[in-house]
């Protein structure tokens, strides 16, 4: 009688008792994911709600004089934050991306303070650096301090580090090998960064720009602290909700809220048109 | 020529001390040594881009330690290519004209000439991304010629590259550099590619340099 030789099993081949489904794992990531994006729908969705419900209220506060000013002055004063902050975050984000340098980790910290500070803080210490300091003489021939300058500095002063942490990001990503190659072909350093450097952050430079702007759109509480919340002066639409709600018109507050939430909708489709699809995701990594 | 008397390299890690060699004006010379030996280390002090620390470097009779990469006239391939994204192949080759301020009709003879020498003509409104690993060279080898160097340094440009393409450039890069008389300083690992181009071997062991004419 001869033995019969046994065929391996699938299992016993691959050491895998059976093909496991990917399901439970993609169940999971759905499952977790749609609890945000349930959370951030419903906000809209009821503030929608809310503002049908009172509707004749909430069209007579958008088409306020004071309203119009805000939407004015936030455009605007968002539109030169931003820019501002370009100024200085591509020298920032560019240094800190390709040097290394003493005191390093210090500059890195200072960067990201006004991300971990809470804005109320950044509002009190511009107040008190342009109040209680020698800049006082400044801030009263110029008018900073609850004129409009201050709205536009507080936006700044915040928007800016955003910016800076995401070009930083751009300058990483781009080899300093084309850089250096430039420099081999006749460039100087300012050549180099200009004709090669700039040109391939293009995209990065789009979305540090509009999330500058997104984030001067949305800044309150250093612009309640250091440029007050005086009406047609230094009211921009975030400081329009809090008077809004302050004064009980609840409706008032959530029509200039859907308002806030239409303008950003709007610049952020405008800028991925502009940019390319890739635009926005690069920055927001 | 590429002249190397007792030169000291200190970069990052790396500490490369009394290298002396001499390339002759015209000569292909592969610069051969074990991965982390120092290769790249000394193509890019030689072309500027990591300083010297000591000894002499003359790069066609001038001594060349103290000057900027844009005044050595030495044309650079590094091994990716380093391509600029946002450049068509035309772009490539115009770049160091256009930095010389060269005249249009002037810059477009020149294009002219690169793209049949270096086999680019049905690339020049192609941008980089989507070209195959030896088209990137080529593209990255015209940039560096464009502007007529004396000196061509190139770091590992085939490595990367299939069989195929690699045949075919070696043979390019021959000709080419038979062709404009550029002294080449060409680093590689790959016997075979060395054999089939230099002139001239330099080798970097334990830190030092061992030059050998090629039989």
């Amino acid at each position: 009688m001869t033995a019969r030789m046994r065929t391996p099993s699938q299992a016993e081949r691959t050491g895998i008792e059976k093909s496991r489904s990917d399901v439970p794992f993609y169940a999971g990531l759905g499952i977790l994911a749609s609890v945000y994006l349930v959370l951030i729908a419903s906000l809209i969705v009821a503030d929608v709600y809310y503002a049908t419900k009172e509707s004749s209220r909430v069209w007579e506060v958008l088409a306020s004089p004071e309203i119009r000013y805000a939407i004015k002055l936030s455009l605007i004063s968002c539109s030169i934050s931003a820019i501002a902050s370009l100024w200085v975050a591509v020298p920032i984000g560019y240094l800190m991306s390709r040097y290394t340098f003493r005191g390093k980790l210090v500059v890195d910290a200072l960067l990201d303070i006004p991300i971990f500070l809470p804005p109320l803080v950044v509002g009190l210490s511009l107040l008190i650096l342009f109040r209680q300091t020698f800049l006082y003489r400044v801030d009263d021939a110029l008018l900073i301090s609850l004129h409009i300058p201050a709205v536009i500095l507080a936006q700044f002063s915040v928007s800016s580090a955003f910016a800076v942490r995401s070009l930083r990001e751009t300058f990483d990503e781009i080899s300093p090998r084309s850089e250096q190659v430039a420099l081999t072909l006749g460039c100087s350093r300012s050549q180099a960064f200009w004709s090669v450097v700039m040109p391939e952050a293009r995209h990065g430079l789009l979305t540090a720009g509009t999330l500058a702007w997104a984030r001067s759109f949305g800044e309150f509480g250093p612009i309640l602290i250091f440029a007050g919340s005086t009406r047609m002066r230094t009211e921009v639409l975030p400081v329009s909700v809090h008077l809004e709600h302050s004064s009980g018109n609840t409706a008032g507050a959530v029509g200039v809220s859907l308002l806030m939430v239409v303008v950003a909708v709007i610049v952020l489709v405008v800028v991925r048109l502009l940019g390319g699809s890739d635009t926005l995701g690069r920055g927001f990594k | 020529m590429i002249q190397a008397d007792r030169l000291c390299i200190q970069a990052g890690g790396f500490h490369l001390t009394d290298l002396s060699f001499h390339v002759p004006q015209g000569a292909y010379c592969v610069l051969m040594g074990r991965t982390g030996s120092g290769k790249t280390t000394l193509l890019e002090s030689i072309c500027g881009l990591k300083p010297i620390a000591g000894g002499r470097l003359l790069l066609d009779d001038r001594d060349a330690c103290k000057l900027k990469p844009a005044a050595r006239g030495i044309g650079l391939v590094p091994q990716d290519g380093a391509l600029f994204y946002t450049m068509t192949v035309r772009q490539h080759l115009e770049f160091a004209l256009r930095i010389r301020r060269w005249n249009k009709a002037d810059i477009a003879r020149r294009i002219g000439e690169l793209a049949e020498l270096i086999e680019l003509e049905p690339l020049l409104d192609r941008r980089p991304r989507g070209l195959s690993g030896g088209e990137r060279q080529r593209v990255a080898l015209g940039r560096a010629l464009a502007f007529r160097p004396r000196i061509l340094c190139m770091d590992e440009p085939i490595s990367a590259l299939d069989d195929e393409s690699r045949n075919h450039l070696v043979g390019l890069l021959k000709r080419v550099q038979q062709d404009t008389g550029v002294t080449a300083l060409h680093v590689t690992h790959n016997r075979q590619e060395a054999d089939q181009l230099a002139d001239l071997h330099l080798q970097i062991v334990d830190g030092r340099v061992e030059q050998s004419q090629h039989a």
